[in-house]
């Protein structure tokens, strides 16, 4: 786990393309011109660090932080659990992991949700965590619905989870979704879609994991999460050429 | 057949949708209590050394539309070009900040220290700037871009140089409006587009 070396270049083909017409929005809001491509300074290679004292007791379980505890929210009992390593398949330690969904219902609790899924009064839909040393996260939440948007005439997000990563760089930065084994609504989601390259979709989808489910209380879904890496070498700190 | 490589595929980006307050500053959201506050409120601390600023602006999107919707990250150096983990850093500097754009009017404002320049991995000297990473809904891979400042010697920096068209570099700059007051406005797509980075 050295933090030292340049970050190993993004592989573009292997995200989302920015510009799908299929996903209205990305069409005004997807840079016309190329990225300017650099190699990675110290301003991205540098990133924040949070510590352990960041993290309540109930941050990463979305059944009961909203409620403090009071009452537990409603819907199917899941516990979404994996690994944060890097490209070198090194575990990435200590690092921020957050989530948002939406309830059971398939809805968010948001001011600009107007979906008539009712909300429910113990779930908020926010949970962080920090990884162990070996890069080993854990949520306990609900399954979230899946919700109708607008964007073409009939459009449904397959059930989904937001997660944001940071690494430990700023470069390392992501934030991507993960999605459930066997939604049928996966294939049919415009957003999911953008994403080009078969085996880096399926890589977006939890599978059933129930060696980690508990039995008589809750369903677990593996969730590992790869971040960029840095080149390792030893002769990054000569003068180019030399 | 050849040996097989032992890396791994960085996880694909997706957008952080309409609803990413939710999971990155909930307060803001309009859930409060979950969490004690917001994550990066500030980049700075009562007494960190340098030119407190404001930054403010807006960002666009291709039909000149000011985002509401927008949620940014800041991450940057302290005020003698330190970033937090490096040695003499000044300790009232996390360098990390979240801001939003108004839901009402669609602007941001950035309140920090103005960061010294940074040493390169070749020496050479990057002028004062700031990190910028975008997301919204839309925006499929979340975009980096710097802010640099019109009041700086930006003449010699290796990433400024970089760019082809010269004109552009004038959206990576931050107008200066009054002492210690900047303007900076990003442009999705179109005329007058920011330079984005893949970095
Ligand atoms: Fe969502």
């Amino acid at each position: 786990m050295t933090d030292t070396g340049r970050l190993i270049p993004r592989r573009r083909d292997m995200h989302p393309v920015p510009y799908d017409p299929e996903y209205k929005t990305s069409l005004t809001r997807s840079p016309n011109l190329p990225l300017l491509s650099l190699e990675s300074t110290p301003s991205e290679e540098t990133g924040p660090r949070f510590g352990h004292g960041l993290i309540g007791a109930l941050d990463n379980n979305l059944i009961l932080n909203f409620s403090k505890g009071a009452a537990p929210a409603i819907g199917e009992r899941i516990r979404l659990h994996g690994r944060v390593v890097d490209e070198n398949a090194r575990p990435v330690p200590h690092t921020l992991v957050e989530v948002w969904q939406a309830n059971a219902g398939g809805r968010y609790r948001h001011v600009k949700d107007t979906y008539f899924a009712p909300l429910d009064p113990n779930f908020g839909g926010c949970g962080r965590t920090l990884t162990d040393e070996n890069g080993y996260y854990e949520f306990l939440t609900i399954r979230p619905g899946a919700y109708p948007w607008p964007n073409r005439g009939n459009d449904w997000r397959p059930m989904h989870i937001h997660v944001s990563v940071f690494g430990h760089s700023f470069g390392q930065r992501l934030i991507t979704q993960t999605y459930f084994e066997g939604d049928p609504l996966i294939a049919r989601c415009p957003i999911a879609a953008t994403v080009k390259d078969r085996g880096q979709l399926d890589q977006l989808v939890a599978p059933l994991d129930m060696a980690a489910s508990r039995p008589m209380d809750y369903l677990a879904y593996r969730f590992d999460i790869v971040l960029r890496g840095r080149r390792q070498t030893m002769f990054e700190n000569k003068p180019e050429g030399m | 057949m050849v040996q097989k490589l032992g890396t791994l595929t960085e996880t694909a980006s997706q957008t952080g949708g309409p609803y990413v307050h939710i999971g990155c500053i909930p307060t803001f959201a309009g859930l409060p209590g979950v969490y004690p506050e917001d994550l990066g409120l500030s980049p700075i601390a009562d007494g960190a050394k340098g030119e407190v600023i404001t930054i403010t602006g807006s960002i666009y999107d291709g039909t000149g539309w000011a985002m509401r919707d927008a949620m940014f990250e800041s991450w940057q150096a302290d005020g003698a070009g330190r970033y937090p983990d490096q040695l003499g850093a000044d300790p009232a500097v996390n360098g990390f900040c979240r801001f939003a754009a108004d839901k009402d009017s669609g602007e941001f404002t950035l309140r920090t220290i103005k960061p010294g320049a940074v040493k390169g991995h070749d020496g050479r000297m990057m002028a004062p700037h700031i990190s910028v990473w975008i997301v919204a809904r839309g925006i499929n891979i979340g975009l980096h871009t710097r802010i640099y400042f019109e009041d700086e010697d930006n003449s010699a920096d290796p990433l400024l140089a970089r760019i082809e068209q010269r004109p552009r570099v004038e959206t990576l700059i931050a107008k200066r409006i009054a002492a210690g007051q900047y303007r900076f406005d990003i442009r999705l797509q179109g005329p007058g587009e920011t330079v984005f980075l893949d970095i």
